[in-house]
């Protein structure tokens, strides 16, 4: 059965990737969506085995690489928190699978798509089940690949393969990082398999490790290194970069790839290696800080975005930071509980995004939309479920998992976990600001589209292009021409905002259920009294660590703070933006610092433009200009063959084509090697 | 007084005599039956060719010597006899069409190609230096002929004016060192001058010895006497080119070895230094001074001397395994040059033979097929693996390296490294540069060449072991 859920994606991507050209777009979809469909019902099944049951265990498929005391295999590691996982990743990934069939409808290049969502599921798959760091690094990087490929689906848009390029090279950082700290845990512990490596964790805890001149504590410094590529691929606090960026991809790619799945990894891999980092408090602390500064910083650029993927970006930024925090202060089940949640309700924000652009026309900018809930209500409804959740409205998903989070931050006696519960009560009202600022921009107040925008539309237009840099309009070199058709029926106003097909309203459907029910099903299991019984030591959990028992039994205000930070960020943005719509304007021409700071995104583009970008690329372009072009082709290559051309003159300037001077030259030879003989040659 | 003269051994003159009565008799068919008989001369002079061929393979492979040791039989002659033959024959068979087009199509040219074959097979079995002067000067007289076959032709006379001219001047110093190795030995045959001379020489043996080289070198065309090389190949009619560029180098690297290793033997030192100077100024200069040709038959004419210069490599070795390394270079050299020959008489459009690399402009997407062998044949001259060629220069270089000649090894290296730049240029043209115009459709007997020597360059590798086989018994009747 394991095999079939991680292998059928796998056969999906070579069908649809080799024969896609041959079986045409429909049938690839087809085969892709069904194989999906039938892992994410065994996923399903296996969940309620494993979690519920007492399934689990180890499944080999074969042997990877034998290097001398390295043994590294391919296999399955099944246990709770495998399955958790692979329930999140099949439902969401069948879900976008669905939802593509509408939403790529008009793209001549399905098959491609179709076969990289399958094998970027694949590669999720093999990072979720891996037995092994080294198997959990392939697929690691194999999401990482397919996320790159995903990103940059429409190669022929230059903003689109410019993202693509920083969410790989951004990652590069990070999976240096991890690819260190493997090398790390294999030096101390002499293996990769977290068999091999979990029951001897106690006993190296105080190994030391000699790293840049500076002794360290070995499992520290590996859970840090290790922690580094979480950081990467979940784009946290300095790292996070690539992640709006990333935006540029098709809309259902961000749903799956930068809300549910991927950009969880991180959080899946501390959360697999808590025996490791249960013995590292120094580095559980930085996760806590970092987690909670990113939660910070990633609502408070989403504030002020305009662009509606852009804000549900920053949002995911940020509630990936409360899932490090979960993690930071031992309350894994926690973490991994939002993970859980978040997955529903934030493909469903996603995927509702998608459906908002596509009854648009590829609008994306939300000042430039209002009062669609009248022409899209399915829609917005699903958008409402979202956002409920998101901002932990009681009894929706978010209400369990988020709560959990702050309460363990309070409630953990670990530094920095303060800072952090300071970090996340903030970000709970700013989380709740911004979603219902994009909720009341997008479907409420009067509609700034169509032929009420005639006139100022362009100008408006163009000045957000200065902002962004980005040209939402074009979507790719070949949907360029129905793409730009179509916005021109949105400025003339002859096309009404539509409702999405079916297909796509089916996965909004599934998922809006997801976030409201969710966490009401599964939270006693994840973090309440079914804790032990069902996650059966996935998680581990240190014995001085008694976070999640404190955790129930933090003061009242505590218990209460995120509902009043919802409701806080609910009516400033409900005064905002629908009684008082000039207000935000003013806001933000009375703090123009402020407000240009946040839309900038504290800057971070430009800090790396100066101090990694621009001095890699003047190093670049020394290296190539003086050192490859004038040093090495100067004195190599070109200057080899200049000199060679130098010769071939001069011989062929020799053969003047008068017979004397070629008799000459023979007597001139004789003369030279009798010369040679007289002098030198003969002794 | 007794007048009886012992009738020496004839046999073992069989192919020479055949070839020469054949000879007299195809001139009095030619004169009886006029213009008209040149095509009947061609065939007869290509089966009297195959049928020495056959009679040469039946020799024995043991030393014979006849004519009071002036004609030596071996296993070597025998090698080079039918590497001769082959290359007289193929290029015979690939001029008809050419002679046809250009109106100079005259039974004498067969006869004259006979007649130097006949030449070139008293080189080879050569025994003393007589004999070694004769069958040259048979060869050179009747290559002076045919570089200017084409006698309405400014060009083609000029090339056999100047062939003329300074070959005379080689023989004249040929004779010159000669006369001093006899003068100095006091005999003219090789197995007792390389008795006499060993230990010091003297002076006087090596100057013969230097101008005897400086004659053959001028045949071989090695630097720096090779000057006559690109202007008579570019000026002959290009069956003539063809022929040029095969049978008398092959003799007359024969010949080289006969009397290097024959005759001065115990003076090893002293020659190898002539031997490596001339193979180090062949190689480099065959490199440098082609890149800058634009005529293909030029371009071939400095190809020939950087390959004349890469066997002599192996001549310098002066082992067993350098002479084995010659007799494979010369083989396969021979298969390439006519193999890139046929590919030159095929160029033709309209009626016009051209000469131009530039005229092979985008040949890949006109004339795939064509395209493909002469690629081929560039590839294997400029010694790309697994092609004949890289073989040929393996060996050469691997009996350098065996010998302490291992400087002289990594200059051959380099050599051929510069060289492959030109061959290449010639692929590049074919295979990237836009059309200029479309060939005429090559004639069934270029066509049947350019296959045999492309699947030759092909297969090489996979059956090496008739060619090393043969030319290691060829080398070793020796020593």
């Amino acid at each position: 059965m394991y095999h079939a859920i991680v292998f059928l994606p796998l056969l999906g991507f070579l069908i649809a990737g080799l024969f896609g050209r041959y079986i045409g777009p429909r049938p690839s979809e087809i085969v892709t969506t069904a194989l999906l469909a039938v892992a994410a019902f065994l996923s399903w099944i296996a969940f309620f085995q494993v979690g519920f049951g007492s399934g689990g265990g180890r499944v080999q498929v074969a042997t990877w690489f034998v290097s001398g005391g390295m043994v590294v295999d391919w296999a399955f590691r099944i246990d709770t928190l495998t399955v958790v996982m692979l329930v999140v990743v099949n439902t969401v990934s069948t879900l976008v699978h669905l939802y593509s069939i509408g939403y790529m409808h008009e793209d001549p290049h399905r098959p491609r798509f179709f076969a990289y969502l399958s094998l970027f599921t694949f590669a999720m798959l093999t990072l979720v089940t891996a037995d092994n760091l080294v198997q959990m690094f392939f697929g690691w990087e194999g999401v990482g690949l397919a996320s790159y490929l995903l990103i940059g689906f429409w190669y022929k848009k230059a903003s689109a393969n410019a993202a693509a390029m920083k969410a790989f090279i951004v990652n590069r950082v990070g999976d240096f990082g991890f690819a260190l700290g493997i090398f790390l845990v294999f030096v101390i512990f002499g293996a990769v398999t977290f068999d091999g490596i979990f029951p001897r964790v106690a006993d190296f805890q105080n190994a030391k490790f000699l790293f840049v001149g500076i002794e360290w504590n070995a499992l520290t410094l590996a859970c840090l290194l290790l922690f580094m590529g979480a950081m990467g691929k979940s784009a946290q606090f300095m790292l996070h970069t690539w992640l709006p960026d990333a935006m540029e991809g098709p809309t259902p790619v961000s749903a799956l790839i930068h809300a549910a799945t991927m950009v969880t990894a991180g959080v899946f891999m501390v959360a697999r290696l808590s025996p490791i980092f249960e013995y590292a408090p120094s580095a559980l602390t930085v996760v806590t800080v970092i987690g909670g500064i990113t939660a910070f910083f990633a609502a408070t650029v989403g504030l002020v975005q305009n662009d509606i993927k852009r804000v549900i970006a920053y949002s995911t930024c940020s509630q990936l930071g409360y899932m490090f925090v979960g993690l930071g202060v031992g309350a894994y089940g926690a973490g991994v509980f939002h993970l859980f949640t978040h997955a529903f309700f934030k493909a469903l924000l996603f995927l509702g995004a998608g459906s908002v652009i596509h009854a648009m026309h590829h609008e994306q900018d939300i000042r430039h939309m209002g009062a669609l809930r009248r022409y899209i209500p399915l829609t917005a409804a699903a958008m409402a479920i979202g956002t409920l959740a998101l901002t932990g409205f009681p009894f929706t998903a978010g209400y369990y998992s988020k709560d959990a989070i702050i309460e363990a931050a309070y409630a953990s006696h670990r530094p920095g976990s303060d800072f952090a519960f300071l970090c996340v009560v903030i970000a709970a009202v700013f989380t709740s600001f911004y979603s219902w600022r994009l909720f009341f921009l997008t479907f409420e107040g009067h509609a700034r589209w169509g032929s009420h925008g005639t006139d100022h539309h362009p100008v408006a237009h163009g000045a957000h292009h200065d902002h962004e840099g980005v040209d939402h309009n074009v979507r790719s070199g070949d949907a360029e021409h129905a793409a730009a058709a179509d916005h021109e029926h949105g400025h003339h106003g002859a096309h009404q905002p539509h409702e999405s097909p079916l297909v796509m309203l089916i996965p909004l459907g599934v998922l809006a259920f997801g976030a409201i029910a969710a966490g009401f099903l599964f939270h006693e299991r994840f973090i309440g009294h079914d804790y032990a019984h069902f996650w059966k030591g996935a998680l581990f959990t240190a014995p001085n660590n008694h976070i999640l028992e404190e955790m129930h039994h933090v003061p009242a205000w505590v218990v209460w703070s995120p509902f009043v930070a919802m409701v806080i960020g609910f009516v400033t943005a409900f005064y905002m933006y629908l009684r008082r719509p000039e207000t935000a304007v003013r806001l933000a021409a009375r703090h123009p610092f402020l407000y240009r700071f946040l839309l900038n995104k504290w800057y971070f583009d430009e800090l790396y433009d100066l101090v990694f970008v621009k001095p890699a690329m003047r190093l670049g372009r020394f290296l190539w200009r003086t050192g490859d072009v004038r040093l090495i082709d100067g004195l190599g290559p070109d200057g080899i063959s200049a000199r060679v051309l130098d010769v071939t003159r001069g011989a062929v300037r020799l053969q003047t084509g008068y017979v004397y001077h070629y008799a000459f030259v023979m007597l001139i030879g004789v003369a030279a090697i009798v010369t040679w003989y007289l002098f030198g040659g003969a002794r | 007084m007794n007048y009886a003269i012992p009738v020496p051994a004839l046999w073992p003159a069989l192919p020479e005599i055949l070839l020469s009565v054949g000879v007299l008799a195809l001139v009095l068919f030619g004169a009886v039956r006029g213009e008209r008989s040149a095509g009947t001369v061609r065939l007869a002079t290509l089966a009297l060719l195959l049928v020495t061929l056959v009679v040469v393979l039946a020799m024995p492979n043991e030393r014979v010597v006849t004519f009071s040791g002036s004609f030596v039989l071996d296993g070597f002659a025998k090698f080079m006899k039918a590497l001769t033959l082959i290359a007289s024959a193929a290029a015979l068979f690939i001029s008809g069409d050419y002679f046809r087009r250009e109106g100079i199509d005259r039974f004498e040219y067969p006869l004259l190609v006979l007649l130097a074959t006949t030449g070139m097979m008293v080189m080879i079995s050569a025994g003393d230096l007589i004999a070694l002067y004769m069958g040259l000067e048979l060869l050179s007289l009747a290559s002076y002929v045919i570089a200017a076959f084409h006698r309405d032709d400014a060009r083609s006379t000029e090339a056999g004016l100047k062939y003329f001219v300074l070959g005379a001047l080689s023989s004249g110093m040929l004779l010159y060192g000669a006369s001093l190795v006899y003068g100095f030995t006091g005999t003219v045959q090789f197995d007792v001058i390389a008795t006499v001379l060993r230990g010091d020489p003297g002076l006087g043996a090596i100057l013969g010895l230097v101008f005897v080289s400086a004659g053959i070198a001028f045949k071989i065309s090695a630097a720096p006497f090779h000057m006559w090389t690109p202007d008579v190949y570019e000026g002959s009619p290009t069956p003539v080119t063809a022929f040029f560029a095969s049978a008398p180098k092959i003799a007359a690297m024969a010949l080289a070895v006969r009397l290097f290793v024959g005759a001065f033997p115990n003076i090893l030192g002293e020659w190898r230094q002539i031997v490596i100077f001339l193979a180090i100024a062949s190689m480099l200069l065959g490199s440098f001074a082609a890149i800058g040709q634009r005529n293909i038959k030029r371009l071939m004419a400095y190809s020939s001397i950087g390959n004349v210069g890469y066997a002599l490599i192996g001549v310098a070795a002066g082992t067993v395994d350098g002479i084995q390394g010659v007799l494979i270079y010369m083989a396969i050299y021979l298969v390439m040059t006519l193999g890139a020959f046929a590919c030159i008489l095929g160029m033709r459009r309209q009626g016009v033979n051209l000469e131009g690399v530039d005229d092979l402009s985008g040949l890949a997407r006109t004339h795939p097929g064509y395209a493909f062998c002469l690629a081929m044949m560039m590839l294997s001259l400029a010694g790309i693996p697994p092609l004949a060629g890289f073989f040929s220069k393996l060996y050469v270089f691997a009996a350098a390296v065996q010998a302490g000649l291992t400087a002289l090894a990594v200059i051959g290296v380099v050599a051929s490294v510069i060289g492959a730049y030109y061959y290449l240029r010639i692929v590049k043209v074919m295979y990237f540069d836009e059309p200029t115009g479309d060939f005429e459709p090559l004639p069934a007997n270029i066509r049947a060449v350019l296959a045999v020597s492309t699947a030759f360059m092909l297969l090489f590798w996979l059956i090496p072991a008739p060619l090393v086989g043969a030319a290691t018994v060829a080398a070793r009747s020796l020593f």
